[in-house]
């Protein structure tokens, strides 16, 4: 290994990458311990109904079959749920939607599994269903919970949106449409358990909360937290949709019946189309108007997703599509109300950009078509109404952290791809038109108020001298780990040879909160700061006394030594490693992420999560050409300008704006899970396609670093943000190429050629 | 009884000859580089060389390995003596590696690219690519770093054994 410092704001490799690209590295996937169970569930296959009979007789005279387990054989709740526990381990007597689990299947081997699940018989009769949020709240609309169909209701008001109408100059109604979105993550929903003697449940497990997962397997089953230890390695992939139970409750109920053998649940990739949550799916009305000077006046909107059979976060997803309904802009008078409703589709969830990716949409193609009316530049237009420190945003809360949309758009506007588009535009070939679209968008960080965003970090000095820092948030391969790394290289100065990183493990670290929200580094990084400068004291201190030293002051800790810097004398730490005892070995750092203090009144809508205060800000800029023959949208260039503080590692900085494009770009051309009935009709690679390296433009991407004095060295989290801007973009580009008016994502070639033929 | 060569090893494999090639060497070989993310040979993260040339190792059966030559990712090293292959240490250099988990079927289709066209334009790259799917990175990093590794093979070739030399 190289003997290179690892310090913050340098492009360190992934310190993970050598075990990933030799294929060394242990996913939940690759555990298969000996005498293993297999676990599979038996699904609903029907959207809304009543269990009258579950036949599984044939199932368990099985050979090769260790038991089938049902509704009564779940203790406890039988209820798992983030925020709202709504949803069944199993199902007992209603089916919400086609993915819900009616059985749970043990057996040998997967081949005996995948016969005892055929051979089960589920007997339901089906309810009347629905599967459109606006149905789903008519008074005469199938009721999927007792409480009814409305999981969420809220409204944000802010001055007096209905009379400022009246004063504007130009004003825009439109309607706007995203589908459901599939989180597409390479390894599926897994993992293995087992109870030990002792009765403790352990868990390896691919998710993003192992610390809460504790929390669900307990109330779902009726079990001590403690008594359950979940242990959760590198992901393969998740961008929200492994936050929340998938596979917990499932297994940690298999363990109880599987007499101390292990459990393997690994969802096939269908089973997790079916199963597993989603982006939720959005409605959004639009009206917005400006004044004749170019300033943003008034907004109204009404805002419908569709949460699916169960609440997961769709509440807090609305609540942070109403918080980012007007952009990142000065907006004086807003109107923003929300429904998140109950249907029988699959399960909305978290996913990357979490409800702002919908309505960066809408408001992106509004401020267009303002900025068109009012015959202004629509760079300009934005710029001129751009959020600073200081502003209320469209929820009257102040901005009192960085704030950084402006130089966002000011870096893009000098940028030779804006200046150069109206030249690359001219230059299409035949049966081709180009056309260039931008978007600002911006994403909240942190879990809002209301939930505390708290992390404890740990950091242990081994008997061979090393720094061991145990991590709490996951890295689902967004590379926090590495980040980790850096701010600890960083304050106890040492290169990667002494220092190791520990993947999450509820017995071993402490709890820290999930990795989501783009609050991973900035929460855990803070707490690391905290412990590794309380061990840095600690080493110089030690080293005192070894010296005998006066006092403690003139000590720095260096590449393995601490060096008395008046004397040039140092003692190794290898040295200081032996001597001390293992109580004296630790450092443990704590923090709570800042929350608003001015919380606007939403009636009595948002019970946690809202408001938030800290924001990462993006201006992006697409090139499309459209084949006139096909409507097939090719995004030629990209360009994200990218607002996050200060930047701990660019490579990896680059990393999350590349991929956070790239699903955006998806999301605008092509991925939609298709629906008919609650039913996925594309449940494969083979018909929901995903961006392939054929797909992505080189993506450039540059950083606008500013500081947030509140973060770790400055940062803040930005895995998110670039994800809710290029719907926008692309859909502005092709307006500007063929002057077609997007407003229902995805952009395939066969919408656009329909609307391009109905163009007179 | 199924025989092949796996990295540069014989083996002689009492496995049931419908048994898959993914399973076969994640589970019974314990060979867990080799990653399955969807089953139905659509996404490419199973991907081996087998006699060199990319293949589905979930659409395979074992059977199918008789008196083949197969490289996993955990051969791949092997292939030029010590440390990492020229794509395993680009893909580390350049960033080409997020979650990790389609990178040892994405770095096995690169050396095949690269064998077939020692010095492949960005374009040729991105189609040899296509196959396997990436979920984190956006593929500009994974580009990066195949034509970096392509550079650096053709300007520093290994150095063969006298034998080996072209008479």
């Amino acid at each position: 290994m190289k003997k290179e410092l690892l310090e913050v704001g340098y492009a360190v490799p992934r310190q993970d990458a050598r075990a990933k690209v030799t294929g060394e590295e242990k996913y939940a996937l690759d555990h298969y311990p000996e005498n293993l169970l297999w676990a599979g569930a038996k699904r609903a296959g029907v959207a809304h109904g009543r269990i009258l009979e579950i036949d599984f007789a044939a199932a368990e005279a099985l050979p090769g079959v260790f038991a089938v387990l049902t509704r009564k054989d779940v203790p406890g709740t039988n209820r798992q749920g983030i925020v709202h526990k709504d949803q069944p381990v199993l199902a007992g007597e209603r089916v919400r939607h086609r993915g819900d689990p009616v059985a749970l299947v043990l057996a040998e081997n997967r081949e005996v599994l995948a016969q005892a699940l055929s051979l089960i018989r589920v007997e339901i009769e089906p309810l009347p269903a629905v599967f459109d949020p606006e149905e789903a709240l008519k008074p005469d609309a199938p009721r999927i919970h007792e409480r009814g169909n409305l999981l969420l209701h809220a409204k944000i008001e802010k001055g007096k949106a209905e009379e400022a109408f009246s004063e504007c100059a130009v004003v825009v109604v439109e309607t706007f449409e995203a589908p459901c979105q599939e989180h597409c993550f390479l390894e599926t929903e897994n993992g293995v358990a087992w109870q030990e003697p002792d009765g403790k449940i352990v868990m390896i497990v691919s998710t993003q909360a192992p610390f809460r997962d504790r929390f669900e397997i307990a109330h779902a089953l009726g079990l001590e937290a403690g008594s359950i230890r979940i242990i959760s390695p590198y992901l393969g992939g998740a961008f929200g949709g492994k936050d929340g139970a998938t596979v917990q409750c499932l297994l940690a109920l298999a363990a109880l019946h599987a007499q101390g053998r292990p459990v393997k649940m690994w969802w096939e990739r269908e089973e997790s189309f079916a199963a597993g949550y989603k982006r939720h799916a959005a409605r959004m009305y639009y009206r917005a108007g400006a004044r004749a000077d170019g300033t943003l006046h008034a907004l109204q909107c009404r805002l419908y997703y569709d949460s699916g059979a169960y609440a997961h976060l769709g509440g807090e997803v609305l609540e942070l599509g109403m918080e980012h309904a007007g952009g990142p802009y000065r907006i004086p008078h807003t109107d923003i109300e929300g429904w998140c409703v109950y249907t029988n589709n699959p399960i909305g969830g978290a996913m990357r950009g979490f409800g702002v990716c919908q309505v960066s949409f809408a408001f992106e193609r509004v401020m267009d078509l303002l900025a068109a009316k009012l015959g202004l530049d629509p760079l300009d237009f934005r710029l001129k109404n751009a959020l600073q420190r200081g502003d209320r945003n469209c929820t009257g809360v102040t901005l009192v952290h960085s704030t950084g949309i402006v130089p966002c758009l000011e870096a893009l506007k000098r940028h030779a791809l804006w200046t150069g588009r109206e030249k690359w535009k001219l230059s299409a070939g035949p049966f081709k038109k180009r056309g260039a679209g931008l978007a600002a968008v911006f994403n909240a960080m942190g879990y809002g108020r209301g939930l505390p965003d708290s992390a404890v970090a740990k950091v242990e000095f081994t008997p061979e001298g090393r720094f061991r820092i145990y991590s709490g948030v996951p890295d689902m391969g967004q590379g926090n780990a590495t980040a980790f790394l850096q701010i600890a290289g960083e304050i106890l100065c040492q290169d990667a040879s002494r220092l190791e990183l520990i993947q999450p493990d509820t017995e071993r670290c402490l709890p820290a909160g999930s990795s989501s929200a783009g609050r991973t580094t900035y929460t855990f990084g803070n707490a690391l700061i905290r412990a590794c400068r309380e061990m840095k004291a600690k080493l110089c201190h030690r080293a005192a006394l070894v010296l005998m030293a006066d006092e403690e002051r003139g000590f720095a800790l260096l590449p393995g030594k601490v060096r008395h810097l008046p004397s040039g004398r140092d003692v190794d730490l290898d040295f200081l490693a032996r001597l001390l005892p293992e109580a004296d070995r630790s450092s443990v750092g704590q923090t709570v992420m800042p929350v608003s203090q001015d919380v606007p009144d939403t009636g009595k809508g948002f019970i946690i999560g809202f408001p938030h205060v800290f924001f990462s800000y993006a201006a992006h800029l697409a090139y499309v050409e459209i084949d006139e023959l096909t409507g097939k949208i090719e995004v030629r260039e990209y360009l994200a300008v990218t607002e996050g503080g200060r930047v701990i590692n660019p490579q990896g900085f680059e990393q999350q704006v590349h991929g956070a494009v790239a699903q955006g770009i998806g999301y605008a051309l092509m991925e939609q899970v298709a629906l008919d009935q609650g039913q996925i009709l594309n449940p494969n690679f083979a018909d929901y396609l995903l961006p392939t390296s054929l797909d992505v433009p080189d993506i450039v991407s540059v950083s606008v670093e500013t500081v947030e004095p509140t973060g770790p060295f400055g940062m803040k989290g930005i895995g998110e943000v670039g994800a809710n801007a290029p719907v926008p973009a692309i859909a502005g580009a092709v307006e500007d190429a063929i002057g077609v008016r997007l407003t229902r994502s995805p952009f395939t070639g066969g919408r656009v050629l329909s609307m391009l033929e109905e163009t007179p | 009884m199924v025989r092949f060569v796996l990295n540069g090893k014989d083996m002689q494999i009492d496995a049931p000859p419908d048994r898959r090639v993914v399973d076969l060497l994640r589970e019974d070989l314990g060979l867990t580089g080799t990653k399955e993310g969807c089953g139905a040979g659509e996404c490419g993260a199973c991907t081996v060389l087998v006699d060199g040339e990319t293949r589905l190792s979930c659409l395979m059966l074992a059977v199918q390995l008789e008196g083949r030559q197969v490289t996993t990712i955990e051969g791949l090293q092997r292939e030029t003596g010590a440390g990492l292959h020229p794509v395993q240490e680009a893909f580390v250099e350049y960033g080409a590696v997020q979650c990790g988990f389609c990178t040892p079927g994405m770095a096995l289709s690169a050396v095949r690219i690269i064998r077939r066209n020692p010095d492949p334009t960005r374009a040729e790259i991105r189609e040899g690519l296509s196959g396997n799917l990436c979920r984190c990175t956006g593929y500009v990093k994974i580009v990066e770093a195949v034509e970096a590794a392509a550079w650096k093979m053709s300007n520093k070739p290994p150095e063969k054994p006298a034998k080996d030399a072209a008479p």
